[in-house]
Order: C-alpha cells, then sequence, then structure tokens
C-alpha cells in the first residue's frame, strides 16, 4: 500500500535531522496558522497562489529562491563547522552518512532552487516591462512553471522529515548514484524533484524565449532591446536547448534504478563516462543561465547610476551570443583527468579559455561605461563593484582550470571549490542581490534601506574573501573536495578562517533581513510615487511603482535605445490617455494544482507508491485538459474604464 | 573608548582610531596564519611533473595578472575618480561607442587567449598522463585498483602487492595503469603531480616519478561514499637501490593475493592500515578489469554482449 515507506523512515534516532525537522513543522504551521486565523486565504488564493501576472510570479519566484537561499546556507554553515573540528583524529559531529547528505543538499539546493529560482525571478518580473509589454507570451503556463519549482524544491526538503537525501555530490555519477551502491530513496528524492522543477524550468525557458521573440512594445527592434532582455533571451535559448539533456539522462539513471537497466552500471555493457558528459553537456551552460542574466543586471545598474548608457552596447550583445553559443563547446573540462588523450584535452581547455574573451569585453565595458559617468554609490552599485573585482579574479582561476595540466593537480580539491564559488557569489549572488535591491522598488513601491543594504554588502564580500581565499590555498596544499574529516592538523588556521568566513556572510544575511524589516517598517517615508527611484533609463521606470497589473496603460512606442532616457530627454513622457480596451489574462488555479498532483507523483514514485503515482497523473491529465478546453480565459478591459482606473490610480498615488 | 578626549580625537581626525587599533590587531593574527602555511602539496613539488605542473601553474598566472591588476585598479580608479560628487571629474555622459576602444577591448582578452591557448595546447601534450617520461632507467610497471574504500597496489613484475601503501624507488619512472573495482575514483599523489580516474571496466594510464626518497601523501579526489575521507596512503619513494630490498622483504613475509584474499578485500572497509602480499597472480589486474577477477564463470556471459574493446575506452 505504501511502497517503500515505513515509519522507519523518520529519523527518530538522529537528533540533528529530527530536531531540525520539528523546528521547521513549527515554523510552517505557525505560519499557516497566523494566515488562518488573520483570513489571509481568500486574498493570498486570489492575487497571488492563482495568479498568471507575471510579476507576481516574478516576485514568488525570487521569494522561493531566498528561502531555499536560507536551507542552502544552513547546510554550509553546517559544512565549515564540521570540517572546522574534524581535524586530526577528531570526527566533528556529523558522521559521514549525514556529511555527505548535507554537501550533496547545499550543491543541488544553490543551483536549482536558490540561483534558478532567483534568475526566473527577475526575468520574469523585469523583461516584460523592459520590452514594453503586458504580459509574457503563456501566462497560465508561466503559474505552471513557477508551481512545478516550488514542488520540486518542496520535495527535496521533504526528504530531511522523510527518508534521507543522496549521498553522491550534487552531480548524483553513477554508478555510486545506481541501486547497487545507493540503494535507499536518497538518490530518488534527488531525481524526481530535479525531474519535476526541471519540467517547470523547461517550460519557463520555452515562455521566456517566446515573449522577447514574439512581444515586445511598438519600435522595440532586437537592437532597441535592453542588454537584460538580450541576456534573458540567451539564457533562456540555453536552457531550452540544455535541460532537455538533463531530463533525458536522469531518465536513463531512473530506468537503471527502476528497471534494472544498465545505461551507466558498471556491469553489462553500462557506460558511467556517458552519464559524466551528458551531465556536463547540460551543467556547463546550466553556468552560463544562470550568469548571463547576472551580467544582465550589472549592465543596468552600471548605466543606470553611472547615468550614461552602456558602453558598446553592440559589443555586449556580441559578447552575450558568442558566450551563448561556446558554452556548449567546453563540456569536458569537467574532466579532463578521465584519461581523453591530449588532442581532446587541448581542445576542450582552449575552447574553454576562449569564453574569457567575450567575458573579459563585457568586464571591460561595464569600466568605460563608468568612465565619464557620474557614479553614485548606492547598494547595487556596491554589488556590481564587487561583482566586478571578484569576478575577474575567479574569472583567472578558472582559466588556469582550463590549461589541462594545471587542472590536473587541483581538480577535485577545494582549489576548484574556491573556484567555482568565487564565480557563483561573487557573479550570481551578487548579481541577484544587485537587481533585488534595484528592482524593489518596482516591485512593491518603496526603496530599501540604504544604509542596511550596504552593511549586508561589506559583510558579503569580506566573508566571502575570509570564507575561500583559504580553499584555494588549501587546495593547492592537496586538500580534497567533499572530506567529511581531515587528517593534516596544518589546515586548522585555514580552515577556521573559512568557518569565520560562514559567519560574516551570515551576519550578511542578518543585515538583508534587518533591511527588509526596517524598509517595511519605514515604507511610508520611502515611498516611490514617481516610479522612477533611480533616474532610469528604459521602459521598467516609466510606469508607477508599481506597475498596475496591465503594466502600461498605453503601448510605449520606442525610437531608440534607453528608451525612457530618451523620452525623458525629449519631455514626452506623460502617457497618452487609453483609447482602445486591453486584454487581460485570468487567474487560474491549473498552476498550483498541476503542482500540488506533480509533488505527490513525486512522492509516490520516490516510495513506490505506484497507485498514488497513476491517480496523480491522471489528476495533472484532467487538470491540463481542463485548462485546455476551457474558455474566457481574457477579460477584457474598455477603453473608458482603462481611463478611469488610471485617473484613479494616477490621482491617489495608489496602484491599481 | 573611556575618555571623552578620546571620543573626541574622533571626531575631529578623519580616521576612527579604533579602526587602526583593529588593525593593529589583525597584524599579528595574519602573520600568524602566513606562519602555519608551509610548502606542501603541488607547492612543494618533489618530481618533473609535479615541478612541471607548478611552474605551468605560476606562469599562466602571470600571464594574467598582467590584465588583471591593471583591470581591479582601473575598477576601483574610475569608480571613484568618477563618483557624483566628484567635482573635478570630467563628465562626457553620451560616451557609449568608441571604435578603437572596442579594438582594444576585444584585443587584450583575445591576446592574452592565444598566449595561453598556445600554453595549454604544447603542455597538455608534453604533460599528457598517458605519454612515458624522458628517463634513461627502464620504467617500474604498477597496476592500481580502487577499492571500497582502499587501494590495491600490484607490482605485476615482482609479483607482491600492497594496500594503502606504495613503495617505489625514487629516480625511475612509474608506470602506472589504473582501474576500479568499484565506483569511480581519482589517484593522485600532488608532490609527484597528476591525478588520474580509475573506473570498473576500463583502463586508464600515468606517469609519475619522485626525484628523490620521501613520504609523498597519496589520496583519493573523487568521492565515493562514507569511507572517502579515510581513503588516503604514503608513497614512500626508496633509494634506487633499497627497492629490491623491500621487494625481497615483502616476498618473504605476510599471505598471498589469491582470489579468496582478493574476494575479502573488496568488502567495503575504511581507514584500512597498510597490507602486504607476498605473491599474486601478475593477471590480477587484467582480470579485474574484466570484472572476473571474482566470478570466473562471468567471463563467458560477460564476453558474449560485453567485449573488452570497452576497456580501451578510458585509456
Amino acid at each position: 500500500m505504501l511502497g517503500r515507506l515505513t515509519l522507519a523512515a523518520i529519523p527518530f534516532n538522529e537528533p540533528i535531522p529530527l530536531i531540525t525537522s520539528l523546528v521547521v513543522i513549527l515554523i510552517v504551521l505557525a505560519v499557516l496558522g497566523t494566515v488562518t486565523v488573520k483570513g489571509w486565504w481568500p486574498y493570498l488564493w486570489r492575487e497571488w497562489i492563482t495568479s498568471v501576472d507575471h510579476k507576481r510570479i516574478g516576485v514568488m519566484y525570487v521569494f522561493l529562491g531566498l528561502i531555499m537561499l536560507l536551507r542552502g546556507f544552513a547546510d554550509a554553515i553546517m559544512m565549515r563547522t564540521q570540517q572546522a573540528i574534524a581535524i586530526g583524529g577528531a570526527q566533528g559531529y556529523l558522521p559521514p552518512d549525514h556529511y555527505d547528505q548535507i554537501f550533496s543538499a547545499h550543491g543541488t539546493i544553490m543551483i536549482f532552487f536558490v540561483a534558478m529560482p532567483l534568475i526566473f525571478g527577475m526575468m520574469n518580473f523585469v523583461v516584460p516591462l523592459q520590452l514594453g509589454v503586458r504580459d509574457v507570451a503563456f501566462p497560465a503556463l508561466n503559474s505552471v512553471a513557477f508551481w512545478l519549482t516550488a514542488s520540486g524544491a518542496l520535495l527535496i526538503n521533504l526528504s530531511l522529515f522523510v527518508g534521507n537525501f543522496a549521498r553522491t555530490g550534487w552531480w548524483n555519477y553513477p554508478p555510486l548514484s545506481e541501486l547497487a551502491f545507493s540503494p535507499d530513496v536518497g538518490v530518488d528524492y534527488y531525481l524526481w524533484s530535479l525531474q519535476v522543477s526541471g519540467v517547470g524550468t523547461l517550460l519557463g525557458g520555452i515562455n521566456m524565449v517566446t515573449t522577447i521573440l514574439k512581444l515586445r512594445c511598438p519600435g522595440m527592434s532586437y537592437f532597441r532591446m535592453p542588454v537584460f532582455c538580450w541576456t534573458s533571451l540567451a539564457a533562456s535559448m540555453l536552457i531550452v536547448a540544455a535541460f532537455p539533456i538533463l531530463t533525458a539522462t536522469f531518465v536513463m539513471l531512473l530506468l537503471d534504478r527502476y528497471v534494472g537497466m544498465h545505461f551507466f552500471t558498471i556491469d553489462a555493457g553500462g557506460n558511467q563516462m556517458m552519464y559524466v558528459n551528458l551531465f556536463w553537456i547540460w551543467g556547463h551552460p546550466e553556468v552560463y543561465i544562470l550568469i548571463l542574466p547576472a551580467f544582465g543586471v550589472y549592465s543596468e545598474v552600471v548605466a543606470t547610476f553611472s547615468s550614461k548608457p552602456i558602453f558598446g552596447y553592440r559589443s555586449m550583445v556580441l559578447a552575450t551570443l558568442a558566450i551563448c553559443i561556446l558554452s556548449f563547446m567546453v563540456w569536458l573540462h569537467h574532466f579532463f583527468t578521465m584519461g581523453a588523450g591530449a588532442d581532446v584535452n587541448a581542445f576542450f581547455g582552449i575552447m574553454s579559455s576562449i569564453i574569457a574573451v567575450p567575458t573579459g569585453v563585457k568586464v571591460f565595458n561595464w569600466l568605460f561605461t563608468m568612465y565619464g559617468g557620474s557614479i553614485r554609490f548606492t547598494t547595487p552599485v556596491l554589488f556590481t563593484l564587487g561583482f566586478m573585482v571578484t569576478f575577474v579574479i575567479g574569472g583567472m582561476t578558472g582559466v588556469l582550470l582550463a590549461v589541462p595540466p594545471v587542472d590536473f593537480v587541483v581538480h577535485n580539491t577545494v582549489f576548484l571549490v574556491a573556484h567555482f564559488h568565487n564565480v557563483i557569489i561573487g557573479g550570481v549572488v551578487f548579481g541577484m542581490f544587485a537587481a533585488y535591491n534595484y528592482w524593489f522598488p518596482k516591485a512593491f513601491g518603496f526603496t530599501l534601506h540604504d544604509g542596511w543594504g550596504k552593511a549586508s554588502f561589506w559583510c558579503w564580500l569580506i566573508g566571502f574573501y575570509l570564507a575561500f581565499v583559504p580553499l584555494y590555498v588549501l587546495g593547492l596544499w592537496g586538500m580534497a573536495r567533499r572530506l567529511q574529516h581531515v587528517d593534516d592538523p596544518s589546515w586548522r588556521p585555514m580552515l577556521l578562517v573559512a568557518e569565520l568566513g560562514a559567519f560574516v556572510i551570515f551576519a550578511g544575511i542578518l543585515c538583508q533581513v534587518a533591511q527588509l524589516y526596517v524598509s517595511i517598517r519605514t515604507r511610508e517615508q520611502r515611498r516611490d510615487l514617481t516610479g522612477d527611484p533611480w533616474d532610469g533609463r528604459t521602459l521598467e521606470w516609466a510606469t508607477s511603482s508599481p506597475p498596475p497589473p496591465y503594466n502600461f496603460a498605453v503601448m510605449p512606442e520606442v525610437e531608440t535605445l534607453d528608451a525612457f532616457a530618451e523620452m525623458k530627454r525629449t519631455g514626452q513622457t506623460a502617457a497618452p490617455r487609453p483609447q482602445e480596451a486591453i486584454e487581460l489574462p485570468r487567474n487560474v488555479p491549473v498552476g498550483i494544482v498541476t503542482a500540488f498532483f506533480a509533488t505527490f507523483a513525486g512522492f509516490g514514485a520516490i516510495w513506490h507508491i505506484w497507485w498514488l503515482v497513476i491517480l496523480t497523473l491522471i489528476g495533472v491529465g484532467i487538470t491540463a485538459s481542463a485548462f485546455g478546453w476551457s474558455e474566457h480565459r481574457e477579460d477584457e478591459i474598455s477603453a473608458d474604464e482603462l481611463a478611469r482606473r488610471e485617473d484613479a490610480r494616477l490621482s491617489t498615488g495608489n496602484p491599481a | 573608548m573611556n575618555s571623552g578626549t578620546a571620543s573626541r580625537s574622533a571626531r575631529q581626525k578623519p580616521r576612527d582610531p579604533r579602526g587602526w587599533r583593529v588593525f593593529h590587531g589583525l597584524v599579528p593574527a595574519i602573520a600568524l596564519l602566513l606562519a602555519s602555511c608551509r610548502q606542501a602539496g603541488i607547492t612543494d613539488p618533489r618530481g618533473p611533473v609535479a615541478s612541471a605542473e607548478w611552474l605551468l601553474m605560476i606562469n599562466a598566472t602571470e600571464i594574467m595578472l598582467v590584465v588583471v591588476v591593471p583591470v581591479i585598479l582601473a575598477i576601483l580608479g574610475f569608480a571613484w575618480w568618477f563618483r557624483s560628487s566628484n567635482d573635478r571629474a570630467d563628465r562626457d555622459p553620451h560616451w557609449a561607442y568608441e571604435g578603437s576602444v572596442e579594438f582594444v577591448t576585444w584585443s587584450i582578452p583575445a591576446l592574452v587567449v592565444i598566449l595561453l591557448g598556445g600554453v595549454t595546447w604544447l603542455s597538455a601534450h608534453q604533460l599528457d598522463p598517458r605519454a612515458p617520461l624522458a628517463s634513461n632507467v627502464k620504467p617500474l610497471q604498477i597496476d592500481v585498483v580502487s577499492l571500497d574504500w582502499k587501494w590495491l597496489f600490484i607490482y605485476p613484475d615482482q609479483r607482491v602487492a600492497t594496500v594503502n601503501e606504495l613503495i617505489i624507488p625514487a629516480g625511475t619512472p612509474v608506470s602506472f595503469q589504473l582501474t576500479s573495482a568499484t565506483v569511480m575514483n581519482s589517484f593522485f599523489v600532488p608532490q609527484l603531480g597528476s591525478q588520474i580516474y580509475a573506473m570498473t571496466g576500463m583502463t586508464t594510464h600515468l606517469n609519475l616519478l619522485a626525484d628523490k626518497p620521501g613520504d609523498y601523501p597519496g589520496l583519493a579526489t573523487n568521492f565515493n561514499g562514507d569511507g572517502f575521507s579515510d581513503m588516503r596512503f604514503v608513497v614512500t619513494a626508496v633509494a634506487a637501490g633499497d627497492f629490491d630490498g623491500w621487494v625481497a622483504k615483502v616476498r618473504s613475509a605476510g599471505g598471498a593475493l589469491d582470489d579468496p584474499a582478493y574476494g575479502q578485500l573488496t568488502k567495503p572497509s575504511s581507514a584500512v592500515p597498510p597490507v602486504t602480499y607476498r605473491s599474486v597472480d601478475p593477471n590480477l589486474f587484467e582480470r579485474i578489469v574484466d570484472q572476473t577477477a571474482l566470478n570466473p564463470d562471468k567471463a563467458r556471459a560477460g564476453n558474449a554482449w560485453c567485449p573488452p574493446a570497452t576497456a580501451a575506452a578510458g585509456g
């Protein structure tokens, strides 16, 4: 009846997961209880859960990413603490069985459920506004994509309470991830949570590509699109091209595990190297899926706060597309040590360093955007400057790793760990924090507190260097990654500094919590009544903060790059009176209902509860069909009604 | 701060003296940290492969620093000079394109990459793990098998074997061939140079040499399960003359690595102390690669639809 699920799946005899589970369950119950007592459910259901508004979905993506960041960071602190005390003969407080789950969960969560939701959130919120349109191409699909991502996040966190997570690292390499070596449900949690969220990611990518290619306001030719739209387009195309590879690879591993096939097993002709190749054919483009939108954010921030157009716009676009294509030609650099031979290694090494050219061009163009500008040192600018300095260093160690013989001596060591945290924290995370500080007033109508924002920046920057410079050194000294305990007592000082760094980053997170709290408390003084708090250059600043559900009552007409800056220069900012009726997509619960079924389908598959899988898949089918055959998916707002709403909105300063 | 004078002086001076006091406290802490740094791992190479790789790393870093350091200084310098409160900065709010500047921004990284690309091509061939090392001495053959969670070293010519202990003659090239009897792993002796994966059903090759006698830590670097952290061993390079003596000593004591003993060895165990075996089947490695070492009957069935041709894939 319940497949492999028994009471033994609850970690009664392991205090750390048990207590964590209880605390998390209590917090969730407290939140749900508060929502119920306060009677917020109808509002949440109507305005958020069933919303197909790209801005609401974007905000929910960012919220999911930030919550999961806390989870992933808790794992990070636990790992650093374990390594700081398990030195010499000491075993620390985490046995290998538990430690191995933590580093596997940390990597998986940070990539799939922190970085991906954050970039999707920013793309969703910003791209339609920057393109001057009213929504994405497929609003309901957008909601399905988000809720499937949330469903994957729920499944992966469920492994904390019921069963256990994978002990295989976030790559989940076979043969270790095969049934013979990982017989429990850990790997199945990994595979199914990523399969469910992977469908969401693919749908989201298709939606974003279609939006950018097909929906742009009048006059918005490709070469008038803001750089962020270009980088979002490039990242979304990479998603469409790369995620099916990951899904197919996982299907093969699932077939191995569930029906005894031999794609990657060590016997009967299975080939483990095939998984490694396929995983990284997805995995390297994934790196650029994450960093390209962040590059777009920096381009917007540096131009806005320098009060200048981006320098070398066409170079930026060209560099973005070059990175997009090159990212598919470098995957082998993740395993130079597999013995491919000198010609193959040299080819992939050179291709990898070639990516440094367009990336270097971008850095120079940001540099020259500042030149001659008038720079306002706000929190987003600090994150951008911190990024530029940190990323140049991370890029340098990346090019080092692209030289095969250098890789031979630092591969799989903490040098590598330091490198990719250098580019992911210094690149993606700083970019998302810059974006969060930059676009927050657009989303909520009031600015974030700059002092707390700057404090968080300094903690993150200093904490990053304290945490990861020691790892560069330890990697050169020969410390492998993923060690539950280390042997050499002379590594202790470095590991203690790294631990200190993790706590400085924690202080940065606390500053961000304080920033949000203080900003909400003082929101009346920080209202953005103009819709343009930063003297912005692109169309998202042309509408109010927050924008009405339809973004623009009248679609803007664009004649140049930096369209809004040009409108301000020529004094054409006043929106004309609406003359035409518009259509707005109706809210539908198709996303949450699909995700509800998908969560149980995933859970059933993990625990081999097949009747549950069949029932919930039927549920998904019925939901999709019901939505597919539904009519009246849009509401029309007449021109008069629109004008009335605009008058009311603009006269009171109260949006929508 | 315990006196009004101090806090007043803090107001008058542009810098907070507390900041400097913290700074003075930091200096000894940093000195202590640096003192704990000693030469180790790849920073202390003890063989031609490791020396070449460490030198390559330093050279490649220097090539890049030529660009990276000025760029970092420019980032900080431009940002500071063009701050909105600086009255002396010349503003040019419309400067967004300049062909010559664009040319330079593409050229600088391209030149660096062309230079590094050449370095990459040459070094990837010179330091190919499969390439035999130039030496007048006949290489010593050692077969490496990754097990859960220990390393088996077979000396096919000497017909002895060891676990978690690797004795090699200094100055003699060592030609390793590697496989795994379990999940994927990676064999790495940082002070001697390159690491290489060990994979079931496949053979990879690695050539290393220790210049001088000494003990060099070795490790597994590819995560392979619960016993991963203890999967360490020590490479002891002995003077060339002492190696034969060591082989003779091993041959005279300990058990034989026959099939039952090997079967025992394949059972998972961690933190295994070094063991030596006085004799071993010189074909054991090939049988492990063919996956027939534990189950001779499998040979026929396996060959039928899993030809050993796949064995060369990793090599």
